[in-house]
């Protein structure tokens, strides 16, 4: 007996520390506590947009890729690549004719991406952007699977891939510029600030003029809120946005999984032993 | 060679040179140009061009995936799949180890064998689907922990588990090699590798598909549930029997010189045990499956496309093995039995497709199809895997009985203790 129970204590030792190493707790603690309110954010008014691509040309221009050579049509919808990384595209609504809605990363406050990402290549800044870092990627494309906003995009055809995606120019933020594309825009379509701020504003407009906006402030809350944020005079669905996507932030779906692991190595290998010393009969080894 | 027992191949003997051992291990043994080898040949060799030329010219030029479709068949086959396959290993080692169940003994170690192999080749397989191999390291050195990550469990428990299998198998190469000492400390390693073993395989079994927990949006909601690591799990089960069974009933005849008569005399017990446990298995899982089907209340959607391949997979390939598997164990039918395992077995293939590229954008016009540069290096990995298994299996103790001096080796474990006693840490 006096064997056995210390080689129970010393696996569950092991499971113990085992459970600690590859629990999850730390990063989740830091994600869900951290105030966003303070986080740079973008507002886009899609009853401002004309479709003149000003923010796609500054976009290309900042990350050196070739110029958009398509026009917004409506019917054959552009997405964005890896050397396009926001697109505007025109949509037919039902009661305020064409309308045009510029597409780019969300920058989630809980981004699917970042945690699915096995290597922190993905990362959410402090500051709010969500960044991709090249030292770290080793190219499985979970990110890709995970985003809900189908952003990140791979370089298929080279032999040193990277995932490209919109960063909010976050090399132009740490040097106190604002994005390419919201300073680009001579509609004031795009505003840049905090997401505090741009959220007051967004609701001030609904507020002043009910009749052109819808009740609806897009990446307020969906998929547990964005840093980008959308106001339209239609219904979201019209302009191509998923509306299906809820509000709970995409972390949660694996948190329970990844909460039962530490669990499981901590109870599997005491029962297992405890089973092996039960089934034990005269002749066998311990 | 000429020795007095033709049902054992010639291990290293005591003094015998090593070098010159393996020189002579490494030969081919057997005939060469048997059906198999003439069609798996090539395909190894014409698979091992094209992987050159996927680290050439690029993952563009060699799949059909996009920007739409990120994986493809080598995470939804190779992966996915593969490591279901390779599911046996933990539950025969549960049986043997954990439940002192000494019937399935002497399956443990092919079955370990081909569990190992099939990590390594089908998990090693994951480094051609990388963008960026020469990174891989980054999971397992500091610096770039990402633990929120599912992928991250399942990245350290392929590392820990190929390690542990490892382990469990090692005395049979150091039987192999003559390695007496070697072979005694190996050999006590086991029962740990083993418990620690089965801990892994349940994480990322269940792992595999929490993965997929991330894409409620993209994933056909008849296949897309939160219970998708438990119905992994679970399925792990009968398709590691599945390929227990197909796999022995093979290599019963494959290597039957090689098996003692007494092992051939119980291999249709032990055969007939892992249906019912797969039976079993395939019967929970089935229960489970119309649980979360009830419970979501989506039962409009089975009218569709997509519906249909739903039922297909849950009532050709789970209903109908389950019943084949109890006909075949009723009547000890070893036809029965293998059909059974290799519907299943199918089933398993359609399921994990299902989940991860089939369902997957079920509603993207142009949906993935695998390139055919794709499914040749699938097959030809496949393929390496099962020469692998050969290659050890016609040399190692894995079917044929340990060298002799293996059980003086045991009893004298054995003997210093007591009968019935706890094994103490031998003092000298």
């Amino acid at each position: 007996m006096k064997t056995t129970r210390r080689k129970f204590l010393q696996l569950t030792g092991v499971a113990v520390g085992a459970g600690l190493l590859m629990g999850p707790k730390s990063t989740y603690g830091a994600i869900a506590k951290k105030d966003n309110s303070q986080h740079y954010a973008m507002l886009n008014d899609t009853t401002r947009c004309n479709g003149c691509q000003a923010c796609e040309r500054a976009c290309a221009d900042k990350n050196c890729f070739p110029l958009p050579e398509a026009k917004p049509e409506i019917g054959s919808p552009r997405s964005s690549g890896t050397e396009v990384l926001t697109v505007v595209n025109a949509h037919s609504t039902k009661n305020k004719g064409i309308v045009f809605a510029k597409t780019q990363c969300m920058h989630c406050d809980q981004p699917a991406c970042v945690s699915a990402c096995l290597v922190n290549a993905m990362y959410k800044t402090d500051e709010g952007p969500v960044i991709w870092r090249e030292d770290k990627c080793m190219g499985c494309r979970y990110c890709m699977i995970a985003c809900p906003y189908d952003v990140p995009k791979f370089e298929y055809g080279s032999l040193n891939p990277k995932i490209r995606k919109c960063i909010m120019c976050y090399d132009r933020l740490t040097e106190g510029q604002m994005p390419a594309c919201a300073e680009a825009c001579p509609q004031e379509a795009i505003l840049f600030g905090k997401r505090r701020e741009l959220l007051d504003i967004a609701r001030k407009r609904i507020y002043d003029r009910p009749t052109e906006y819808v009740r609806h402030i897009y990446g307020e809350h969906e998929v547990g809120g964005t840093n980008m944020l959308y106001l339209a005079g239609v219904p979201f669905e019209q302009l191509g946005f998923r509306t299906d996507l809820g509000t709970t932030p995409y972390p949660e779906y694996t948190k329970t999984f990844l909460y039962s692991v530490p669990l499981a190595l901590l109870l599997a290998p005491a029962f297992m032993l405890g089973l092996r010393h039960a089934t034990k009969g005269k002749g066998d080894k311990d | 060679m000429n020795t007095t027992d033709t049902s054992t191949p010639a291990y290293r003997r005591v003094g015998q040179d090593l070098w010159e051992f393996l020189r002579e291990e490494l030969k081919p043994k057997g005939k060469l140009l048997t059906p198999f080898n003439l069609i798996s040949g090539p395909i190894i060799l014409l698979g091992l061009v094209l992987i050159i030329l996927r680290f050439t010219k690029g993952l563009g030029a060699t799949t059909n995936l996009s920007q739409e479709f990120p994986w493809g068949i080598w995470i939804g086959f190779d992966v996915v799949t593969g490591v279901a396959f390779a599911a046996g290993a933990y539950i025969v080692t549960f049986m043997v180890y954990v439940l002192r169940m000494d019937k399935y003994h002497s399956i443990v170690r092919a079955t370990v064998l081909n569990g190992f192999l099939a990590y390594v080749f089908y998990a090693g397989a994951l480094t051609l689907d990388l963008g960026r191999p020469w990174k891989i390291i980054n999971p397992i050195i500091g610096n770039s922990f990402g633990v929120s990550s599912v992928l991250f469990l399942v990245a350290w428990h392929f590392l820990l588990y190929m390690m542990a299998q490892f382990i469990e198998f090692s005395p049979a190469v150091a039987e192999w090699l003559g390695l007496k000492k070697l072979r005694k400390i190996l050999g006590s390693l086991t029962v740990g590798a083993v418990i620690f073993g089965i801990c892994l395989s349940m994480l990322h079994q269940s792992g595999l598909g929490a993965l997929f927990l991330l894409a409620p949006a993209k994933i056909h909601p008849l296949w897309y549930t939160e219970y998708i690591p438990v119905l992994f799990i679970v399925s792990s089960v009968f398709a590691g029997m599945s390929i227990v069974i197909i796999e022995g009933t093979i290599s019963h005849r494959a290597f039957s010189h090689l098996i003692s008569t007494k092992n051939h005399a119980e291999h249709m017990d032990i055969m007939v045990g892992l249906s019912r446990l797969a039976a079993a298995a395939l019967f929970v899982y089935f229960f489970m499956k119309i649980l979360v089907l009830v419970h979501s209340m989506q039962f409009h959607l089975l009218m569709t496309p997509m519906g249909y391949l739903y039922l297909v997979e849950v009532i050709g390939f789970v209903v109908l093995p389950f019943l084949i598997f109890v006909t075949g164990a009723k009547n000890r039918n070893r036809k029965l039995l293998l059909s059974g395992a290799i519907i299943s077995a199918v089933g398993i293939i359609l399921n994990r497709l299902n989940v991860s590229v089939i369902a997957f954008k079920w509603y993207a016009p142009g949906h993935y199809v695998p390139s055919w540069i794709e499914i040749v290096i699938t097959l030809a990995v496949v393929f390496g895997e099962i020469w692998a298994f050969r290659w050890v299996a016609n040399r190692m103790p894995v079917f044929s009985e340990s060298p002799r001096w293996v059980k003086t080796l045991d009893d004298e474990v054995k003997q210093t203790l007591p009968a019935g006693a706890v094994v103490q840490p031998v003092k000298k």
